[in-house]
């Protein structure tokens, strides 16, 4: 057995409020999901001997991890601040487990927060994320991100005869489950024709394939499994891990229809011992919808190509085989920017607790979450678990 | 056409010979002399093969559209006026892929698979960004 499978736990998970949040700066949601989180596993900052956060773009420090231990006077022996786009939320849990596993440190907290929203300019927000392309090669030619994106879907659609109705069912069902999380920030029920005769943006994709644009935090908190049962909820056990890499620019991948997630997938399934199949439920990045589509395929959902088929039966709904992005995903529930998926490492904590209300996936013992970052850039999944044995 | 606040490409001396190239109507790659495979953008060492025996060569300029998409919404003030445009990935005859834009073309009738050729567009006194154009059968 892998020596990492089950070592660590999540103890402590929380949010902010989200959506538009104007009362708030980006500083200020980073601490307040840190405080949020520290209460859920109720313990106290003095107990932190790790911190991890992500730069904000509205409110960016130099050091922005050093700048938010010393906002609240913490000292800990295991500090920086990362970036990889949206994985780097899923990426840097990883790292943490091994500093834990290995002695550097016992409580990492990982507290991720932006105010995309309110605390930039919709020029400077789009400016900021555009700026992911090859500034020679690239950015000369005036993409934006859901240009980026639509390369990937418009190729696959040429592929795999892909429909936009497909990719629409993706948005449809991701609504349908954020209109049962009242924290979400688009709540109002969505249909195909909806998505599909929403305003273009870059074709394929239409306004309600792209993600929202919000501000909020997020923040969980990690310690030995050892440790764990000494916490107040029942603990989320890390079972395996993996990373895939692939390209920086998506002019350069090496296929625009499979990822990287393909290998990310195959090392968390290899050290979890687990497949797809035992997956009760999965919460994939879904900046666009064919995102998720991809995603699908590449993590062992469906066969390769099967994506649109397998989206338009109903499998990733609540109640379907494979209930995806409970929580309302990117799509509707918040998407800050770099802190994205973390609100997805909550919500699986969140139904691994059998909390969730409404949306509570039944019986949820197992699940899978995947981030990508980039232009389908780096991916890394995580498979989490109630058990670790 | 206003190109002076577009998001200029800024030359170094990684990439001088390719934009220098542009400006001569010259789409210009790298060749391996060691393992003969082409690549694109410009490294100090072949990608496959880790060679530096690096050459410079002029493409032929030609190749198909591997994707595309017909942005709607332009990036920023500077390319508002172009809009709709289109950007895709194109697939050179010698290999290596770079995203342009595909310009002299009918955005609605767009198709993966399209043959293209290289067309060279006058930004500034320096600068001139090589575009790919339908080749009419």
């Amino acid at each position: 057995m892998h020596p990492m499978r089950g070592k660590v736990a999540i103890v402590g998970a929380a949010d902010t409020e989200v959506g538009i949040v104007p009362d708030l700066s980006a500083t200020q949601l980073c601490i307040d999901a840190a405080l949020r989180a520290l209460k859920d596993a109720g313990t106290s900052k003095d107990q932190v001997d790790g911190l991890i956060t992500c730069n904000s773009m509205a409110e960016p420090y130099m050091y922005h991890a050093e700048a938010m231990a010393e906002y609240l006077q913490i000292f800990p022996s295991y500090c920086m601040s990362v970036g990889a786009g949206g994985g780097t939320t899923f990426s840097i849990l990883h790292h943490a487990a091994s500093a834990i596993a290995t002695g550097v440190c016992d409580t990492v907290l990982i507290s991720m927060a932006d105010s995309m929203r309110s605390g930039l300019t919709r020029d400077q927000a789009m400016a900021m994320q555009s700026s992911t392309g090859h500034t020679q090669f690239e950015i000369p030619y005036g993409p934006t991100v859901p240009a980026f994106y639509a390369l990937i879907a418009q190729a696959h659609m040429a592929r795999y005869g892909t429909t936009a109705e497909q990719f629409a069912a993706i948005a449809v069902s991701t609504r349908t489950h954020a209109s049962l999380n009242p924290t979400a920030q688009k709540r109002d029920l969505i249909t195909v024709e909806d998505v599909v005769n929403s305003r273009l943006i870059a074709d394929p994709l239409h306004l309600l394939d792209c993600s929202l644009v919000s501000d909020g935090g997020s923040a969980v908190i990690l310690t030995s499994a050892e440790r764990a049962a000494d916490f107040p909820h029942s603990p989320v056990y890390l079972l395996g891990f993996g990373e895939g890499h692939g390209h920086e620019h998506i002019s350069q991948a090496q296929s625009l229809t499979t990822s990287t997630a393909v290998e990310a997938g195959q090392r968390a399934y290899e050290m979890a011992g687990l497949g797809p199949k035992d997956m009760d439920f999965a919460q994939l990045y879904d900046c666009f919808t064919p995102t998720v589509l991809v995603e699908l395929e590449d993590l062992g959902f469906c066969e390769k190509g099967e994506g649109g088929p397998y989206v338009e039966s109903g499998a990733i709904e609540l109640g379907g085989a494979l209930p995806v992005n409970t929580h309302g995903g990117l799509l509707s529930h918040c998407h800050p920017g770099n802190p994205g998926s973390m609100f997805a490492l909550t919500e699986t904590v969140t139904q691994l607790r059998h909390q969730a209300g409404e949306r509570q996936v039944k019986n949820a013992e197992v699940a899978l979450v995947h981030a990508q970052g980039g232009i389908m850039s780096s991916h890394t999944t995580l498979i989490l678990s109630t058990e670790n044995s | 056409m206003a190109h002076a606040d577009k998001n200029l490409p800024r030359s170094t001396p990684e990439t001088k010979v390719f934009w220098e190239g542009c400006r001569e109507g010259e789409l210009r790659i790298q060749r391996c002399a060691d393992c003969g495979e082409h690549q694109f953008y410009p490294r100090i060492i072949c990608s496959h093969c880790t060679s530096d025996q690096i050459e410079w060569v002029v493409s032929k300029g030609q190749g198909e559209l591997i994707s595309y998409t017909v942005v709607r919404r332009a990036v920023s003030d500077a390319y508002a006026a172009e809009v709709p445009y289109v950007i895709g990935i194109i697939q050179l005859a010698e290999g290596p892929t770079m995203m342009s834009s595909l310009v002299d073309c009918d955005c609605e009738n767009v198709t993966v698979g399209t043959k293209v050729e290289v067309v060279f567009e006058n930004w500034t006194e320096e600068i001139s960004v090589p575009k790919f154009r339908p080749v009419n059968p």
